[in-house]
Formats: structure tokens, sequence, C-alpha cells
């Protein structure tokens, strides 16, 4: 295949499949990449997207709170946030004191907030709803993740999603391909065993299973992804835009979101990220630690979006926040709170009309001491996959019908 | 397919990964007294017994897995513990949620015991496992808030599998296990009938004034059970792809009306349609790792304590450790083991294990010529055939035998079996 034909595959299918990377037909570098970017479709391509995971089950009163209403103070009245300490939003509802970024970037209209969001039937368990969340499907969770599944459908190639966790998030895993996990250091290999050795084992072999083929092809993939961590690396450097400071002084968050930006920056063909932060899971004294959670989730997502805002790229760019479900109503004996249900999810950037959108909870009429879901978190996936990817939805999440009003 | 094949087909697929000497003697005996010695061992079992769990919580389940791995590495009676693994994936219960290393050596000891019997005495015994019924909330299932988390599962995941039951069925028969109590601390389960619903159920068509015994004699009677058992088997032991009518019905028909475990698990070794699924699972990463160190002559036991704690988060980086299953739907299958981020890992646990290969190991690879040694390599990892980039790939390392092991156990010809 020539430059320019493997240039318009790649616009049009969103790069190559995994059965070409298996094939070793192509073996991209961050400069086949950076190419293709000048050629995409501007305005009409697709957007990217950045989906911020909080692991634990975030308290979602205490992070967009409904400060006005009583039932809220009379639940959890030692862990509450009165009027004159939340950032107003409205009338009734303020952010949590310690996220003044996203106070700027809502009163900036760019901040959206999606009320009591969930599922039917919530499951109070971590991982459980943490799978329910990934996959989609509240009824039983998949083998397959939402993302994944929209990655089978542009081709598969590991690069379109990645993940700089240090393992695979069910998110990115699909039928037939899964995301790139780079870890937040690149690809690490033992000493003795180098790329240029580990990826003899990734060229194609005649006569051999699918399922063997598909473990090779890991290796193809992982010379790629190599290539391209590299690449991004350098194409940072050379263009003065590195801005990780390296004192440890940032979140794990912050780090990931740094190499996001990197990467967005750099052109680069990926379309979806996933990044995370965790210790959510806070049952006993939780006001202070919590407040630094969400502090942190501040700061490192609006130094995000200030700095790829710069760029044409950056502005298609959709951060969306959420977490496996919010807390508790009510406060438990030990000042924290324990397993809820649905909570608020953020929404940030790209073409999200900032503001507060659903409907907010209903404090008195609970779901077995839940806030119940007033917008199914289908609706916001399918609304992303439309918007920012723009997918087929309904393949993506069995026909799903439901769409976010007035958010895109 | 020549005998030696497929009697190491059918040892990779039956234990937790055939040394050499293994199949050497599985070729001997043949196939039909290979799978008899595998379904019905001839000696009794002389792996190591659990560890006293006394001390931290964290500690007592981290010698609890680790225990256990020694014990898949090290016992002869390798097709009865895979079992055991099968029926930790079938129900899928995990420390988690649990917390109590205690209640989850009880589960498995309930496997141990009940796992090569009648099936109904299985399910009812599991129906009342402290570990089972906290898992799924039955404790939180009582006649004035049912909560149907344990009925479903129990039709959906362990017994008729999804489609073979409505909504209603589900509310009815949680109705059905309503009472129970579990003490996470001592793990004694109780039935309050204060909390029972002693009332008329309907469930699956029958209706009676039914309790937890009398709901699981109904989901034993229905033929979904029995072929639902053969589908799961099928799927773990022989191939991602359905199983075929033929097996199934042979299957079901071993099991009958006795409900025989044993005979299932059996006529699935025994299956004409078993030798042809090579090539159509892969190994899962616990299967990888014990095979490898069965092959390489390593015992988990032996370790240092740093060593074995890097096993299992290596395990554990690759999302599959014992006792915690991702969730009731057990551990994933095929092509999601294969990922870039999974390679990673399994690399550095290749490397790892490569270096801690015993001497006697290294000397009987090296004492071959360079030129030939790659078939030793095969030999050791009972590797039928490398492909032609693979045995390149392997050649091009050759002269240094340690590496030569650890790219043969990452080799897609290993991965998948």
């Amino acid at each position: 295949m020539d430059a320019v034909t493997r240039r318009k595959f790649l616009i049009a299918s969103g790069v190559t499949g995994a059965g070409a990377l298996a094939l070793g037909a192509t073996s991209f570098s961050i400069q086949d990449i950076l190419e293709t970017a000048g050629e995409a479709p501007g305005a009409d391509g697709p957007g990217t997207l950045v989906m911020v995971t909080l692991y634990g089950g975030n308290d979602g009163l205490n992070t967009v709170i409904p400060f006005a209403d009583k039932a809220y103070q009379a639940a959890r009245p030692e862990l509450s946030y009165g009027a004159d300490e939340v950032l107003k939003l409205s009338e009734t509802i303020g952010l949590n004191p310690a996220m003044t970024g996203f106070k700027r970037l809502f009163d900036e209209k760019r901040l959206g907030i999606v009320h009591a969001v969930g599922y039917p039937k919530p499951d109070r368990s971590h991982f459980r709803s943490m799978d329910i969340w990934h996959t989609a499907n509240p009824v039983r969770p998949t083998g397959t993740g939402w993302l994944g599944r929209w990655l089978d459908t542009v081709g598969g190639d590991p690069r379109l999603a990645l993940s700089f966790e240090s393992v695979l998030p069910p998110l990115l895993a699909g039928e037939l391909s899964a995301g790139a996990v780079v870890g937040r250091n690149g690809v690490k290999l033992p000493k003795t065993l180098n790329i240029k050795t580990v990826s003899a084992l990734g060229e194609p072999a005649a006569g051999e299973s699918s399922l063997q083929a598909r473990a090779a092809s890991c290796f193809a993939d992982l010379r790629n992804v190599d290539t391209f961590i590299q690449g991004v690396n350098d194409s940072a450097k050379v263009t003065g835009q590195a801005r990780a400071t390296g004192t440890g002084g940032q979140s794990a968050l912050a780090n990931q979101l740094n190499l996001v930006a990197q990467c967005i920056e750099a052109k680069v063909a990926t379309r979806a990220f996933s990044v995370s932060l965790g210790g959510f899971d806070t049952h006993a004294d939780e006001k202070a630690p919590h407040s630094a959670l969400v502090g942190m989730l501040d700061r490192a997502v609006t130094a995000f979006i200030d700095r790829i805002s710069a760029t044409e790229q950056g502005k298609k760019t959709t951060v969306a926040i959420y977490s496996e479900f919010g807390r508790r109503v009510k406060a438990n004996a030990s000042q924290g709170t324990d397993h809820g249900a649905a909570h608020d999810v953020i929404l940030v950037g790209g073409g999200v009309k900032g503001g507060l959108h659903g409907e907010p909870p209903n404090l008195t009429k609970l779901d077995d001491g839940d806030v119940k879901f007033t917008t199914d978190f289908r609706d916001i996936y399918a609304s992303l996959l439309e918007h920012v990817l723009l997918s087929d939805a309904g393949r993506m999440l069995e026909g799903w019908k439901g769409r976010l009003k007035g958010v895109f | 397919m020549a005998e030696r094949e497929k009697v190491a087909h059918l040892l990779r697929r039956a234990t937790f990964g055939p040394t050499a000497e293994e199949v050497d003697e599985a070729e001997k005996a043949g196939y039909a007294a290979t799978a008899e010695r595998l379904i019905n061992p001839p000696t009794p079992d002389t792996a190591p017994g659990p560890p006293a769990l006394t001390g931290a919580k964290d500690v007592q389940i981290l010698r609890l897995t680790e225990w256990w791995l020694d014990r898949m590495v090290a016992t002869p009676h390798q097709y009865q513990e895979k079992l055991v693994f099968f029926w930790h994936g079938h129900w899928a219960t995990s420390y988690e949620k649990v917390d109590t290393s205690q209640l989850m050596l009880g589960q498995q000891n309930l496997f141990r015991q009940l796992g090569r019997g009648d099936f109904a005495a299985f399910v009812k015994a599991m129906v009342r496992d402290p570990a089972l019924i906290l898992w799924l909330d039955g404790q939180r299932n009582t006649k004035k808030a049912p909560n149907e988390n344990l009925a479903r599962e129990l039709m959906e995941l362990f017994t008729v599998g999804i489609g073979n039951y409505t909504e209603a069925d589900v509310q009815q028969g949680a109705r059905a296990l309503t009472g129970w109590t579990a003490n996470k601390g001592n793990g004694a389960v109780k039935l309050e009938m204060s909390r029972f619903d002693g009332g008329d159920k309907t469930i699956l068509g029958q209706t009676g004034k039914f309790d937890t015994d009398g709901f699981v004699d109904i989901l034993m009677k229905q033929p979904a059970t029995a072929k639902f058992l053969a589908q799961r088997l099928w799927f773990r032991f022989a191939s991602g792809a359905p199983i075929p009518a033929d097996a199934e019905q042979r299957m079901t028909a071993a099991y009958g009306a006795n409900r025989d475990l044993n005979a299932l698990t059996g006529a699935l070794l025994k299956d004409p349609a078993f030798p042809a699924t090579r090539g159509q699972l892969v190994k899962q990463p616990i299967e990888w790792a014990v095979g490898a160190m069965r092959q390489l002559g390593l015992r988990p036991s032996t370790f240092n304590d740093a060593d074995r704690k890097q096993l299992v988060e290596l395990l554990e980086d690759m999302d599959q450790i014992v006792f915690r299953p991702p969730s009731v739907g057990g551990w994933p299958d095929g092509p999601s083991w294969l990922t870039t981020a999974s390679v990673q890992v399994r690399l550095r646990l290749a490397e790892i294990l490569a270096t801690k290969a015993p001497a006697v190991i290294i000397d009987r690879l090296s004492a071959v010529p360079e030129q030939t040694r790659v078939d030793a390599l095969g030999r050791l990892l009972v590797v039928d055939v490398w492909t032609q980039r693979t045995r390149q790939a392997l050649n091009g390392s050759a002269k240094d035998v340690r590496k030569l092991l650890a790219l043969g156990l990452i080799s897609p010809e290993y991965c998948v079996h």
C-alpha cells in the first residue's frame, strides 16, 4: 500500500485493522500519524474522548452539592457543606470548595453537569458496578467494554484507544481487539528481552490458528505502541511542549493527563483515552480526604483543558468524569458514607454546553437510602459516541435509544 | 494426529501443564488409559494441605493464594485440581467481598468434597455456603425484603443457564431462598424461620411451599442443567466454539439421572470430538504460569517471600488471581487475555521463571547442540509444532539458554493450546 492510500485509509477508518497489523502490512511511526493529521477532514472528523474513571465510588453529593436542600443537610450534618462554603453554580447547587478550576470552567460555559446518572437496580458492589459502567450492560456484564466494541467497529488498531493506566481497563476491551495499555512509562520490557527480539514473534506465520495469530499480533502491537510512545515523547521535546514537572508533586491523574495532552498536541490518531484516579472509597472520616481528592481531580483536569485548548484538536476534546457509584445520602456512624447509587457525571470541553443538565436528585424520594437515577448512563455513552466519536451508538450499546438532551 | 500429539493435547487440557516425562508415560500407556488415570487417579494425593490461617487478614489470603498455586504445581491429581479451579470459576466467589480467608478455604473444601459426586448434593451445600451467601447477599434476602441476587445467579450462572427461566422465576426463587444468615466471623450459617417466606411459590411451572432444597430440586429436574454444565466444561477444557451437539448428548448421558459429575467430567476427556479442539483455547494466566513452573521444575513454596509475592502480583497484573474472580460471571476467556498489556507482564514473569529455572533444566537444554536446541525446547514445553516464524526467532537466541526459555514461554505457540 503506498503512502497516500494508506493515509486515506487511516482517515476513513480511523487508522488500521488489527488484522493488517498481524499480517505485518503496516508499521507506523509517530511520523506516519502526524502526516495523516494534516489531511484529516477538519471540523467534520471525530474528536477525542477522554474518560476519567474515579475508582472507589465518589461521593457525588459532596462534589456537586445540593446545599439548599434541607434533606441533604439533615442526612449528614457533620459531613455537609453550607451555602457559605460551596462554590455556587445556582441558587441551590454548588461545587465542593476545592473545585475552583471547575467553577471557572462552569462560568465559562465549558463544563456541564448531568445530574443523578445511574442504571436500574443499582449494584452496590464496587467491581460489579464498575463492570456495569465499563461494559454498559446493567443486566449482565459482558466480556467487552463499550469503547472496546467501538474499537472493533473502526478496525481494531490498539493505538486508537489508549490507556496510561497499568492494566487494561475493561472499557477498552473489544470482542476482536483491545486498546493499548502503555503504562505511564511506555512499554517496559525486561532487560534481556528487548523489543527487537520479542517483536520477531509478531511476524505472520502460515497456517496457524486464528487465536495463535492473535497472540502473535500482540507482539506486533507492542512494537507499534513502543514506537508510537517514543515518537510522542520526541515530538514533545522538539516542540518544547513537555510540561511535566517531574518533581513528584503531581498526582497520578495529572501525569496521565500530561501524556494525553502530549498525544493530542502531536495530533495522533488516538480517539479515545482512558485515565483514572483511585482512593474514593471513603467509609469513615471522609470530609477532608474527599475534598483533597476532588481538588486533585479539579487541578489535573483544569490544567489539561487549559493546555489543550490552545490546539484545534484540543478544542474537539471532551472529558467525561464518572465513578462506579455515588455514596449513601445519610452519613454512617463513623462520619463516612457507604456505597450508594446514582451520582452526577461531569462533562468538560469539546462541544459540551456548559450548565446543569438533567433532573437533580430528590433526596426525599430515595431508593433504599440511595439517590435514584434520573438519567441512564447509557444516554451519556450514546451521546459521546455520536457527538465526539461520530459513530453509530446503537451498534455499541445494543440499540440503546436514550440520548442526552441539550448537552451537545 | 499422532498418538503423542493426541495425549499431549489431552494432558495440556486436563492438567495445568504436562512435563515431557508425563507425555512420554502417557504415550506408552495410550489415550484411553491416560484419560482413565486422570479421571480416577490410582495413587493417593501427596500435595500439602492448606496452611494455618493466622495473623493479619492480608497475610492470610496471601498465604492461601500461595498455597493453592503451589498445590496446582505439585499435586499428582492434576485433573481433580483443575476441576477445583473450574468450580472456583463457576461459582466465582471473590475474597473482595467475603473478606475472610477461612470462608474462602471452606468453600474450596466443598469443591474438593462434592465436585465429583451428585450435582444436587453439591448445589444444596453451595446454597448453604457462607462465602457464597455473603458474596451474593443471601443474608439480606428476607421475607420482608427479598434480595434476588443469589436466586438469579443460581439459575443463570450455576445451573440452568440464561434463557431457561423468567424474571418471575427469579422473584419466586428468591422467596424460596429467604431466611439464611451467615456469620462472617465464624462462618456459621442458620435458617431464621422468622425471616423465611413459607408461602406458595410458582417456580418453572411448579407450585408449592418450596424452601431452598425444594427450589434446588426443581432446578435439578430441568434438562437444561445437564446441558449447561456440559457447555461450561467444554468451554473451559475444550474450545471457545460451541460444543458439538453429539458431544453434548454424550456428556449429558454420562451425567444421567444420578447427576454424576465424575462421569460427566470423565466423558469430556473421552469424547471423540475432544482431540479435534487443539489450538482453540488461550491459556488463562494461572494455567500459563503454573504450567511453566511444572515444566521448569519450580515450586512456589521454595521461592523466597519476595519472589512468591512477585509471582502473585504479576498474576494480579495479568488480571487473574485465585480467590478473586472479577465478577460472579467468572474470568474472561480466549482473546481477552491477549493484550499489549498482558504480554508485557507475561514477558516479565517469563524472565523471572527462566532465571529461576534449576540447573538440571538448563543443563539439559545446553547439552543439546544449538541447531536442534529449539526442538529440545519444544519437548520441554510440550509444544507440538513451532511455526517457521517462532523457530527463527528462537534460533536467534539459542546460544543463551535462559533467554531461549523465556522466549519459548511467551511464544504464541505456548500461549495458545
